[in-house]
């Protein structure tokens, strides 16, 4: 093939000693794009297997997909049907994204086509941002320290974009994604020698840093002006029954709710995780794990009860489907790297992050939204737990004689 | 019961030691290289100041205090610029029994701690337990929670930065960071990731 051909032509350019030689990791993300890597194992055990790490990334970044269309069409339709019972409200934040929604479609929150363009006016800057920005630090520390650019970045750079509200600042963006990859990635080495999950790491760096614009009840709908609570400090604020009014379970669980870009739909996040699952990319007893912990502590707390925070009451099936829990559970607590390596230690692991997401909902008053910070905190004990379940491995193994 | 179970949360989670107050940093950067000795370290820091506290808000409430010395009727006496030297003292005193302790039955743990044990006694997470406990005026029972818990978040704090330590020994830093530089980025990490607590009132 031409291409192929063109490639082995210019590859001598960019090998030890060629005037390109600076280069090679770029022309060696550009070989890899197209075409499966030639190099094989030299030394004699190994498995032999279809799987490689390129082919698992580009899967996860795929099965992100339904929930990132969702994501796009939920913020045109919560828009719309704003701007629908509003007639005075200010269509997003003018400029070059309302002329550009202004083109191509209208303002019908019925029309498919209106909310996806008026949706892709804000996802696709955020996500462009991130991706030229992450992209950039990527490539300098692949050249810098001769390492490949890997994969891994394409799935860190939409989760990262998916879990931002629509109206973030593109600045924060693109300090947020630049915290992530350098700090929680690049500085240990790159993908596979990190400990915490970089699209989590810069997104908790943001919360931290600018919460007025990553937290608070006027971020999630792209219209001036607007001002709506998320269903996780509604039911903080006035409790169960205030929720159900104002939202059903069915309407959380297809997400036209608001939140952060890709989390609302508990169902597109549930398509592209049970596709992973099954493929056997994210692991089951991860996932598993969370909704055990998930489900054991929102029990727990059921019966416990209290006067004086309504949180207490929400039931488990509530926990699933409002907030990041389900986008959280099937994205980015069954990250490979950061989550535990044994499979004992994996459920402990999952449900160790269940267990700290409804804590920190219910009990936290500082924090609406628990599964970034319970995935993050988990990740430190990862390491830990692996260390424990090893042992006792080597006990029972040597105990068995 | 409930007062005592809120304080030991806010000890170990909200207010930890190591990651929200950033005390005893040097032994914590230290000895954390392996998890064993960084849990046997953890553990005499629980003991060290389980111990402490209860016995300094002893001394601090009976001998110190203002009007404290009422019992020997001496009420107008006011010893509590000799607070830091009390509790340093005892500190050191309870330091050199664990030592002794630790050498005469756990042999394998006293070489693998070796100079940080005596070095404990400089821990500014030990006497800074003891001095929160005056700060904030705790009672007996209080005390010996409040040290407990602190101790206890402490050791897990050194113990996951143990495990992520032997991890990286893996990872490919850059030659500048190598060493303690990566483990100051590790644990402000690790501070992040225990912010989920902040904000938490008990």
């Amino acid at each position: 093939m031409a291409l192929r051909q063109f490639l082995d032509g210019i590859e001598h350019h960019f090998e030890k000693g060629g005037k390109f030689e600076r280069w090679y990791a770029l022309y060696e993300a550009v070989d890899t794009i197209f075409y499966t890597p030639g190099h094989v194992t030299s030394t004699t055990a190994h498995v032999r297997d279809g799987i490689d790490l390129k082919r698992i990334m580009i899967t996860v970044w795929f099965c992100v997909w339904p929930a990132m269309f969702f994501g796009m069409w939920n913020i045109g339709y919560q828009a719309n049907s704003f701007l629908a019972a509003n007639p005075d409200a200010m269509m997003g934040d003018g400029g070059l994204r309302t002329a550009f929604i202004a083109a191509l479609a209208g303002n019908d929150p019925s029309s498919i086509w209106d909310n996806l363009v008026y949706g892709a006016a804000y996802f696709i800057p955020v996500y462009f941002v991130t991706f030229v920005v992450g992209g950039f630090w990527e490539v300098l520390f692949a050249t810098v320290r001769k390492h490949e650019v890997n994969e891994g970045f394409f799935v860190t750079s939409i989760l990262f974009a998916l879990i931002c509200p629509p109206t973030i600042p593109l600045w924060q963006v693109a300090l947020g994604i630049t915290f992530g990859v350098v700090i929680g990635k690049e500085v240990f080495g790159g993908t596979g020698k990190n400990f915490l999950n970089p699209a989590l790491t810069g997104r908790a760096f943001l919360y931290f840093a600018y919460p007025a614009q990553i937290s608070g009840d006027t971020v999630w709908t792209a219209v001036d002006g607007f001002s709506g609570a998320t269903a996780l400090s509604v039911a903080a604020s006035d409790g169960m029954a205030a929720l159900q009014e104002s939202i059903s379970w069915m309407q959380a669980f297809m997400g036209t709710i608001q939140g952060s870009m890709g989390e609302t739909s508990t169902l597109a996040v549930l398509i592209g995780g049970i596709a992973l699952l099954v493929m056997k990319i994210a692991s089951y007893r991860i996932v598993g794990g969370v909704m055990i912990g998930m489900i054991a502590t929102s029990l727990l707390l059921n019966a416990v009860g209290s006067e004086t925070n309504p949180l207490f009451a929400m039931p488990a099936h509530w926990h699933l489907v409002v907030g990041g829990f389900a986008f959280g559970m099937m994205f980015m607590a069954t990250d490979p790297v950061s989550a535990s390596m044994t499979s004992t230690g994996k459920w402990i692991f999952g449900i160790f992050v269940g267990l700290m997401t409804v804590l920190i909902r219910v009990v936290n008053p500082a924090f609406p939204e628990g599964i970034m910070l319970a995935i993050l905190f988990a990740n430190l004990f990862a390491p830990l737990i692996d260390y424990f379940v090893m042992q006792s491995n080597i006990k029972r193994r040597l105990a068995r004689g | 019961m409930e007062h005592y179970i809120s304080l030991i949360i806010k000890a170990v989670f909200v207010e930890n030691m190591a990651l929200a107050f950033f005390l005893g940093m040097c032994t914590f950067l230290a000895i954390s290289k392996k998890v064993e000795a960084a849990i046997g370290l953890g553990v005499a820091v629980v003991v060290v100041l389980t111990l402490t506290v209860p016995v300094n808000n002893l001394i601090y409430n009976n001998v110190l205090r203002e009007g404290a010395l009422s019992w020997a009727g001496l009420p107008n006496v006011n010893l509590s610029f000799l607070g830091l030297l009390t509790y340093i003292g005892v500190i050191a005193a309870m330091v050199q029994i664990l030592e002794m302790v630790l050498d005469k039955y756990i042999p394998t743990l006293y070489a693998a701690l070796g100079v940080f044990l005596p070095l404990i006694t400089v821990n500014c997470a030990i006497l800074g337990a003891s001095l929160f406990m005056v700060e904030r005026d705790y009672t007996f029972g209080e005390s010996l929670v409040y040290g407990f818990g602190a101790g206890l978040g402490w050791a897990l704090a050194i113990a996951a930065l143990a495990g992520i330590r032997e991890k990286l020994k893996y990872s490919d830093v850059p030659e500048g960071l190598r060493g303690l530089g990566i483990t100051f980025i590790t644990v402000g990490l690790m501070s992040l990731g225990f912010m989920s607590f902040s904000g938490i009132s008990l």
